[in-house]
């Protein structure tokens, strides 16, 4: 089988004719070592099927960026059967300095001249067969989105002879420098010598790394043969386009996209327009009171329940719906209207509980143990449902922000925000993954491959699960509301609140600390393509959606699917592999192995001074790092057990304002019996928010870090939420500890200014003995 | 005249005269079209006042003034 390389220019619609040619074949994978996208698939348009590798979206084959060095290597080491060089109509003078380039390897090449339907719309023209003749290879007018020309675009592909010699678009420039140049490389006998040789005039630093390379060009004198050829490459793409672009008017007036433009990123406006889209992608994605129709606060509430209606009553504690009709209401409003994030989690969720409720019936009918329907039930269907209900609104979300970054207004945020980034070492572009964050850690890190410095990518990723999560949410309202139950107060928002901005800081001091120590480098230049603002492409963002969809589901059915096995059968059975039920499950392994590690949370308020019921908040931290639902879920199951035991529980009153809020009597029962302070219930909310997120955060992390970075990450997380809550349970016990962790403060900081400026370098001491050591 | 694309104001045009800078920054600037000879337009300044954004060879670039003051530029 024959393979095609695509490649081309970021945002020319390279993935757009990815995906029109290969169909629903594609696949997404990684390439080795480096963490950028790589997909392959196949095209059977033809008469022969053919393989496309999507190569990333690169401007130059420079060895700067990671995105360019794959590609360039890729070219050169796999020598695909040709490459499909992609390039945007519109913007055809800067799409074709890397087709000069491209041109210089020894590979076939054909040219898709992209979105030509553009730029007819405009009324301009551009004569293909005249850059055709030009260039010496194929150029076929395409249209990837409206998929008009892909037929003719791949027959002619497939036509082409399976040899070609490279060609420099400037030979006539540096024939001299090009011609020792050329020698030296044949004398090595590497493939494409003519690519090797301009790339040695252009002192490139993967050429300079052969040996002999570099005594080459010293032959060639001080000239900068670099911004000549730079130069060269730019005026032969002019003057050749004279010929070929006809332009039919002179655009005066401001386009569309420049009108938009004036008002998203206007001087006073642009900031306030982007929080009010923020907050309304949110509000769509979360929010169980649409437009707030329900009123702003508990006393403007005015629609009635579902119990209030007669529809539903509660039985034990939970609700029955009077009839199926009515459970499909439920799905859009109970009280309040759904945001549509909601109604689908609400959809999904009914239609998991019946699948789940059938197949536990089904095995009581058949006679089976306890202990089987309980794994069954509770162990496996619950925990991967319970994950797999986050999907709706991890998928909504990630539509909103496909949206974005599809219309060009992502480039815009980014160019806004710039500057309050640079400060912490970060660019603008960091911003986009953290507010991700919010909703779900794993498609923002996901998204950190936007950016294009590996230090700034490993301290993003680092600081995302400190922006909580939706399913980190519960564990906030829950013990904020024990923690108002305990003091009196009826308003859990100034906690929540407070919570978030700790969460926030905590990410800003990380990244200026790692940005100062272990992630040091300069600031990442930020220089970035505007593209013009496009309408988004529905079946793109469908196939978009679908991948994620794909991703997630497979990640709930195996990672999750095995962990949740493991922290049920060790919550259900005692060291002499003895079934426990609930109620006995303090004598359960999970249980003793809480027990176990209760005292390492006696700085964080949580640990040995609680007594006997103390260990619950471990297990349910520990219970947390499988996913975030389950810490809640985890003081359900407990605060039952303790209820059966006897212990004092229920010497809170709960104010009625907080009382509907999910989990609340739970975390209070766990408060009074274990006699929790005020600062440690605080603690614990810090520990969840800022230590190892989630399982399938952590994968993501994994896969997104660059190797070998991922256990220095999840050091880094137990460490810093280590660090935080304690730093939160001192001072909120004893006031006057706050001065001492000033003065930590300040000596860390001090120590890490003076080591940077090269006063005080313990490090370089250290590995100065030690290499003295080995040598 | 000339000056630095540092220093340009929002509507001021030219053509770039000399790029300069560390080797990464300047390849950069090369590959996104910034080369002597291109001629440029200031479009806008974001909010903040830094970054840029710049009209060049029919597309928009944006880029830091630390960038940008690598850029020399013959103002008509």
């Amino acid at each position: 089988m024959k393979t095609f390389a695509l490649a081309g220019n970021p945002n020319c619609g390279k993935t757009t004719l990815f995906n029109a040619l290969t169909g629903s074949t594609a696949h997404v994978g990684n390439w080795p070592g480096v963490t950028v996208d790589k997909r392959d698939g196949v095209y059977k348009g033809g008469e022969k099927p053919v393989a496309i590798v999507d190569l990333p979206g690169i401007y130059s084959l420079s060895p700067y960026t990671p995105e360019e060095v794959v590609s360039r290597n890729f070219i050169l080491d796999e020598k695909p059967d040709g490459i499909i060089n992609i390039v945007d109509a519109t913007n055809l003078e800067r799409n074709l300095y890397l087709t000069t380039q491209l041109l210089e390897m020894d590979v076939p090449v054909i040219i898709a001249l992209n979105m030509i339907d553009e730029v007819e719309k405009c009324g301009d023209k551009i004569d293909a067969s005249s850059l055709e003749k030009t260039l010496g290879v194929p150029v076929v007018p395409i249209s990837a989105l409206k998929g008009t020309g892909l037929k003719q675009l791949m027959d002619r592909a497939a036509a082409m002879p399976a040899e070609r010699k490279g060609t420099a678009v400037f030979k006539g420039v540096f024939e001299k420098q090009l011609e020792t140049a050329c020698a030296y490389y044949d004398a090595e006998e590497v493939s494409s010598p003519l690519f090797h040789a301009v790339k040695l005039l252009e002192k490139d630093e993967l050429e300079l790394q052969r040996k002999g390379a570099s005594a080459v060009l010293e032959k060639f004198g001080d000239e900068d043969l670099e911004a000549a050829i730079a130069d060269e490459r730019y005026k032969y793409i002019s003057a050749n386009l004279s010929t070929a672009k006809v332009k039919k008017t002179e655009r005066g007036a401001l386009t569309k996209s420049d009108k938009i433009d004036k008002v998203l990123t206007h001087r006073v406006w642009a900031i306030p327009i982007f929080i009010v889209i923020l907050f309304f992608i949110f509000h769509f994605t979360f929010s169980e009171n649409l437009f707030y129709l329900n009123g702003f606060t508990e006393e403007q509430a005015w629609m009635p329940s579902l119990i209030d209606l007669g529809l539903a009553s509660e039985v034990d504690g939970e609700l029955q719906y009077n009839n199926f009709g009515v459970e499909i209401l439920a799905i859009f409003y109970d009280g309040a209207v759904y945001s549509p994030g909601v109604i689908l989690t609400n959809f999904l969720n009914l239609f998991l509980d019946h699948i789940s409720g059938g197949i536990v019936t089904l095995m009581e009918n058949d006679g089976a143990a306890e202990w089987a329907s309980g794994l069954v039930g509770d162990g496996i269907l619950g925990g991967i449902f319970a994950v797999l209900g986050f999907l709706p609104q991890i998928l909504v979300l990630f539509l909103f922000f496909s949206i974005l970054e599809d219309t060009g207004y992502m480039a815009r945020i980014a160019f806004v925000l710039d500057r309050i980034f640079r400060r912490f070492g970060l660019s603008g572009r960091a911003f986009m993954p953290m507010i991700m964050g919010f909703g779900c850690s794993v498609p923002a890190a996901i998204n950190t491959r936007t950016l294009a410095d590996e230090k700034e990518r490993t301290a993003t990723i680092r600081v995302i699960p400190f922006f909580s999560c939706g399913a980190k949410l519960p564990i906030l309202t829950a013990c904020g509301g024990a923690l108002c139950a305990m003091v009196g107060m009826t308003n859990v928002d100034v906690i929540t609140m407070g919570m978030y901005i700790l969460g926030i800081v905590s990410a800003i001091v990380c990244v200026l600390l790692m940005r100062n120590t272990t992630q040091k480098g300069e600031t990442p230049p930020f220089i970035m393509e505007l593209p013009a603002y496009h309408a988004p492409g529905f079946k793109n963002l469908m196939l978009h959606l679908w991948d994620k969809t794909k991703h997630f589901v497979k990640k709930a059915f195996t990672i999750i699917f095995a962990s949740t096995v493991i922290i049920w059968l060790f919550s259900h059975l005692n060291w002499s592999w003895k079934y426990v039920a609930d109620e006995e499950m303090n004598s359960s392994i999970l249980a003793s192995l809480g027990m176990l590690v209760q005292p390492i949370f006696t700085p964080l308020g949580f640990g040995s001074q609680l007594g006997a019921f103390g260990w619950v908040f471990a297990v349910a931290a520990i219970t947390g790092l499988v996913a975030k639902e389950n810490v809640i879920a985890t003081f359900a199951t407990l605060a039952a057990c303790i209820t059966a035991l006897g212990a004092n529980v229920g010497g809170i009153d709960i104010p009625d304002a907080i009382a509907g809020i999910e989990g609340i009597e739970e975390a209070t029962a766990m408060a009074s019996a274990t006699g929790i302070t005020s600062a440690g219930i605080i603690a614990f909310i810090a520990f969840n928010m800022t230590t190892i997120p989630c399982f399938a955060a952590c994968a993501t992390a994994k896969a997104e870090l660059p190797k070998g970075k991922f256990k220095w990450t999840l050091l880094f997380w137990i460490a810093a939420s280590y660090v935080i809550s304690s730093m939160v349970y001192t001072v909120g016990e004893w006031w006057w500890t706050l001065f001492i962790w000033l003065a930590v403060i300040a000596a860390v900081t001090t120590f890490i200014v003076l080591r940077n400026v090269g006063k005080f370098d313990i490090l370089k001491i250290f590995k100065r003995k030690k290499k003295d050591g080995e040598a | 005249m000339s000056k630095l694309l540092s220093e340009f104001t929002v509507g001021e045009s030219g053509k770039i005269v000399a790029v300069t800078g560390e080797g990464r920054i300047r390849r950069r600037l090369f590959d996104m079209g910034v080369t002597p000879g291109a001629e440029l337009t200031m479009r806008k300044k974001a909010p903040l006042g830094d970054p840029i954004e710049i009209t060049l060879r029919g597309y928009e670039l944006t880029l830091r003034k630390t960038e940008a003051a690598c850029v020399e530029v013959e103002t008509k």
